[in-house]
């Protein structure tokens, strides 16, 4: 009689390490240019920890003798009206872009899930309301509403976070209601109910977690979005304030003249942005792919 | 339909008054109005003056009361003076309006014309070369901020006609105006072409696998005739309503570029408004945007139904 020794391939199957690394190169192969949008957005974080290593130059220090300075192996980006280092600005830039992408992006769709779960799971008078509520916040578009918060709220990094924020609340809370609605009528809340949980309890526990594909997906696209709408704040002069390095505000300081004059002002900083958001797209969509295959295309 | 249109109608009434309230409330919670700037711009405050100031635009009033004007001086046309030119907030936005529809409407007759052709080729062609380049060209289009591509544009031609067509004066012959109003249309257009062409390509894909397809080309129809008479006519109707979101929503990507070409339309006036925190001016944009959005937002709804003899709106 031979007997079936499981133990080892079980091991094999669970290590994490070796199964994490296999998932991933799995996924780097069906999804290249996702790999390549993580890989872009990894740098800008690694930027943003180790802006001190990378950078030789003070962000903010001024040097009246090196103004307009044009690039060369010291400065490869050269210098600002101000004398200050390009190179280290964008790279100690990238701090403010992803505080700003990432805060506002979590704090709208928190905003969002727990006005979505609420519609959703209670429906009625609470249900109508909140839709109302969105209905009026979608009426605008996104920058012109950002637009007005940043005004009221006055120039600094955490009135901007906010800005972004409220803006972006409808898109998540309009996903989440959708899931909830229809996991709502699922056989396995019904069990829950059934077994005496409480309606509370259920919308935590088993309503939440099954709509996070959907909303993690949303959340990669909205970062690139919320990226966008910080530079462009920042370009108008309603967005982060001086001497804060935003790549925004780095190109609204009469980028029109430096056109003829100082193009290096006018190329790195809309290189910066466009390539954060370029990466951020490009891993919104290979999440989608993975995560919510009925959009797929 | 009737009692449809009616309620939708309703809603809209609905969704201008919400923003109507959400706008003023937001203009007016913090702390600083006009008055605050002029007299800080001047170096000293005079309480005294300040309150002579602020009696003399109403800022003293209650906040509820400031509303009922407002609204009240809306329904008669009047919307009110604006604190830094003094002149009727209506004389100052009218004019401008012509500017920013003449740069929204090339900008959509730009993203259109490009995104329609460019989406049904990446379709009819999917996983090939020229889908890849279609694809990444979107995605990069999605990316680019609008007024750092406008920016480029003016360094191009600052490079090789040592000129940059921004708007310094009115334009006073047609190809003048042509070009002054087309490259910030284009600047602005490109992103639109690259949400159209995304969505063009992912409803050709959804048709084009439907049975009435093969059903076409089974009965010998040539690819022509299958593409664009039996699958582009039906995979065009969410096209459709993703170009009227963006036309209701171009103003985000105008205020950029109106600000970088220097075009003294609606979007640009916004901005200034804004940092004079001349509040008569805000609000009066804002809801005209608003109107504008909720209202394009409204005809796409009948659109669709013109378009789809499936859809029915049921009293």
């Amino acid at each position: 009689m031979t007997t079936v020794d499981d133990t080892r391939t079980i091991a094999e199957a669970t290590a994490p390490a070796d199964s994490l690394w296999r998932h991933l190169r799995y996924h780097i192969a069906r999804h290249p240019l996702g790999a390549i949008g993580a890989a872009i957005m990894a740098v800008f974080v690694f930027a943003a920890l180790f802006a001190g290593l990378l950078t030789r130059f003070d962000p903010v220090s001024t040097n009246a003798a090196l103004s307009l300075a044009r690039p060369d192996a010291l400065h490869p980006f050269g210098c600002d009206f101000m004398g200050r280092d390009v190179y280290s600005r964008i790279v100690y830039g990238a701090r403010i872009s992803l505080a700003v992408g990432l805060g506002s992006t979590a704090l709208g769709c928190s905003c969002g899930v727990v006005l979505g779960l609420a519609s959703g799971y209670l429906g009625g008078w609470v249900d109508l309301l909140v839709q109302r509520l969105v209905d009026i916040m979608q009426a605008l578009p996104l920058l012109v509403l950002a637009l007005v918060m940043a005004a009221a709220l006055g120039p600094a990094l955490g009135n901007t976070i906010v800005a972004i924020s409220i803006p972006l609340i409808p898109y998540s809370s309009r996903v989440i209601r959708s899931n909830t609605l229809a996991l709502r009528e699922m056989p396995y809340i019904e069990a829950a109910r059934a077994v005496g949980m409480s309606e509370h309890r259920i919308a935590i526990r088993h309503v939440l977690p099954n709509t996070l594909a959907p909303l993690i997906v949303l959340a990669t696209a909205q970062l690139g979005s919320a990226i966008l709408v910080e530079s462009s704040l920042s370009f108008l002069g309603l967005g982060i304030p001086e001497p804060h390095p935003s790549w925004g505000r780095m190109l609204s300081e009469s980028a029109a003249e430096y056109v003829r004059t100082a193009p290096w002002l006018v190329i790195f900083p809309g290189a910066a942005i466009s390539l954060a958001v370029f990466g951020a797209n490009l891993l919104g969509d290979a999440l989608r792919d993975i995560l919510d295959p009925r959009l797929r295309h | 339909m009737a009692s449809y249109l009616i309620r939708r109608f309703l809603l809209m009434l609905l969704t201008l008054f919400g923003i109507s309230v959400l706008i003023f409330v937001l203009l007016r919670v913090v702390p600083g109005n006009i008055a605050d700037i002029i007299f800080s711009a001047a170096g000293m405050i005079d309480p005294a003056e300040k309150a002579a100031l602020e009696h003399d635009l109403g800022l003293d009033l209650p906040i509820v009361t400031q509303y009922l004007h407002w609204i009240g001086g809306m329904a008669h046309g009047d919307l009110g003076y604006s604190y830094m030119t003094e002149k009727p907030a209506l004389a100052e936005i009218l004019p401008r309006i012509p500017i920013t529809a003449k740069l929204a409407g090339l900008a959509l007759a730009f993203s259109t014309l490009i995104g329609v052709p460019l989406g049904v080729l990446s379709a009819v062609r999917q996983n090939s070369a020229v889908d890849y380049v279609v694809r990444v060209v979107s995605l990069s289009g999605l990316s680019l901020p609008s007024f750092w591509l406008g920016l480029l544009i003016l360094m191009a031609f600052a490079a090789w006609f040592g000129m940059i067509p921004i708007y310094t004066a009115p334009p006073k012959t047609f190809l003048d105006a042509l070009l002054l109003y087309s490259i910030p249309a284009a600047a602005v257009g490109f992103r639109s072409s690259a949400l159209v062409m995304r969505l063009t390509r992912s409803s050709m894909l959804e048709v084009l696998r439907q049975d009435y397809i093969r059903t076409a080309r089974a009965k010998g129809a040539s690819e022509h005739t299958v593409n664009y008479h039996h699958a582009l006519r039906n995979a065009i109707l969410p096209v459709v309503t993703v170009i009227g979101i963006e036309a209701a929503f171009l103003m985000g990507g105008l205020i950029v570029t109106e600000t970088v070409f220097n075009i003294p339309g609606v979007a640009r006036f916004l901005v200034e408004a804004l940092k004079w925190r001349d509040y008569p001016i805000v609000q009066s944009l804002v809801m005209f945007i608003a109107v504008v959005a909720v209202t394009i937002n409204f005809l796409i709804d009948l659109l669709y139904a013109a378009l789809d003899p499936r859809i029915k709106y049921a009293d």
